[in-house]
C-alpha cells in the first residue's frame, strides 16, 4: 500500500525539481554556437570618420571588446557606464559596433552619454549583427588575438559580470 | 440638397480611406522588399516557417514583423536568389543562432530525450498498465472463489436460469 503513494510522490518530486532548475535559465540566453570560432570577418565604415573603415584583420593580436549597441536601444543606456569606466581603465580596446541606426542620432547620443570606443563602426542594415549572430542589442564579444570568439554577453552587462567573467577572461588572454 | 448631403457622408469616408492607403503604404515601405516571383515568396516563406524568431521567441520569423526578423527574411530571399538551397539557408541560420533558431531540432545526442522521451514514456506507461492489469487480474482470480461459492449458491442458480430464459441472446452478449 506505501508504495501506491510513494510512486506518483517521487514523480511529482521528480519533476519539481525539473521545473525548479529550469526556471533558473533565462530563455532569452541562447547559447552562441560561435563561442571558440572565428569571428566572421567584415569590413565596416566608421562612425566618426566616414570614409575610414574597419575590418577584423585591423585588429589582429589584440583581446579586444566588440560591444553592439544603437541609439534606439534603450538598454544600451543601462550598460553604457560600465564601458565609459572600462574604456577609463584601458584594460582593452573597445569597438562599437553602431547596429541599425541613423548616423546623426548615434553621433549625438555617444556626445550625450560619454564615447567608451576606441573605434566605432557603423552596420545600418545589420548585416554583420546577423553573422555574429545578434539578436538582441546590446549584445558585447571578447574577442582574442587569433580572431576568435571568446566570450559572449547578450542583454546590458552589469558590474558582476564585468567583474567577475569579462576582466579574469581579457587578463588570461592577455597574460596567455 | 440632396447631392450636398450624399457628399457630406461620402468625403469623410473617401479621406479615412485614403489615411488608410497612406499608411499602409509607409509601412509597406519600411518593410523588406517582397520577392517578384510569387512562387519564389512562397519558397521564402517555406523557409522562414522553420526558423524561430530570436526576439519573440514563440513566433517563426514568417509570422513576426520584429525588425530582425525581416532582416532574416530579406537574408532567405536573397540566398535563394543566389541560387542557396534550402538546407544551405538552414545551415547559414544555424552557424550564427544556434540550434534553437530551428523550430525542428536535429537528432543528436543532447536531443534524443527529446525525440525519444515521449515515446519511451508511453511504453513505460502502457507497460506499467498492462502490469497493474494482470496483478488486478490475478488478485480477482484468487478472491473470487472464497467469497462467492458458500452463500451465492442460489442466486447463481437464479442468474443461470434468466440467461437461459432471455429469447434473443446473441452469441457477443454471451461471450
Amino acid at each position: 500500500m506505501k508504495t501506491k503513494f510513494a510512486v506518483p510522490l517521487a514523480l511529482f518530486l521528480g519533476l519539481v525539481v525539473f521545473f525548479a532548475i529550469g526556471l533558473t535559465h533565462d530563455p532569452r540566453e541562447i547559447p552562441s554556437p560561435l563561442i571558440d570560432k572565428p569571428a566572421p570577418d567584415f569590413t565596416l565604415p566608421q562612425l566618426h570618420a566616414q570614409d575610414q573603415t574597419l575590418s577584423l584583420a585591423d585588429m589582429k593580436g589584440k583581446v579586444w571588446l566588440l560591444n553592439v549597441w544603437a541609439s534606439w536601444c534603450a538598454a544600451c543606456r543601462e550598460e553604457h557606464p560600465l564601458l565609459v569606466a572600462m574604456s577609463k581603465t584601458r584594460v582593452v580596446p573597445i569597438v562599437g559596433l553602431d547596429y541599425k541606426d541613423q548616423r546623426p542620432e548615434a553621433l549625438a547620443w555617444l556626445q550625450e552619454h560619454g564615447d567608451p570606443y576606441d573605434v566605432s563602426i557603423v552596420d545600418a542594415e545589420g548585416r554583420v549583427g546577423i553573422n555574429f549572430g545578434v539578436y538582441g542589442v546590446p549584445e558585447t564579444f571578447l574577442i582574442d588575438q587569433q580572431g576568435r570568439i571568446r566570450f559572449k554577453h547578450i542583454g546590458p552587462l552589469t558590474r558582476k559580470v564585468v567583474d567577475e567573467t569579462l576582466l579574469p577572461q581579457i587578463k588570461a588572454l592577455q597574460n596567455g | 440638397m440632396v447631392e450636398r448631403a450624399v457628399a457630406g457622408k461620402l468625403i469623410p469616408r473617401v479621406l479615412l480611406a485614403l489615411a488608410c492607403a497612406a499608411s499602409t503604404h509607409i509601412a509597406s515601405a519600411t518593410s523588406a522588399p517582397l520577392a517578384v516571383d510569387p512562387a519564389r515568396e512562397a519558397q521564402v516563406m517555406h523557409i522562414a516557417e522553420k526558423l524561430r524568431c530570436l526576439v519573440c521567441q514563440n513566433q517563426s520569423i514568417a509570422e513576426s514583423n520584429a525588425d530582425l526578423a525581416n532582416d532574416l527574411k530579406r537574408e532567405v530571399r536573397e540566398q535563394l536568389a543566389a541560387g542557396k538551397s534550402e538546407r544551405d539557408i538552414l545551415d547559414f541560420m544555424v552557424e550564427r543562432y544556434g540550434d534553437f533558431v530551428l523550430y525542428e531540432p536535429p537528432v543528436r545526442n543532447s536531443t534524443l530525450l527529446l525525440w525519444g522521451g515521449p515515446l519511451t514514456l508511453l511504453v513505460a506507461a502502457g507497460a506499467g498498465f498492462a502490469w497493474t492489469l494482470k496483478r488486478r487480474r490475478a488478485a480477482q482470480a484468487a478472491s473470487t472463489p472464497e467469497t462467492t461459492a458458500g452463500n451465492d449458491a442460489a442466486a447463481r442458480a437464479r442468474a443461470r436460469a434468466l440467461l437461459e430464459e432471455a429469447p434473443e441472446n446473441t452469441p457477443e452478449e454471451r461471450a
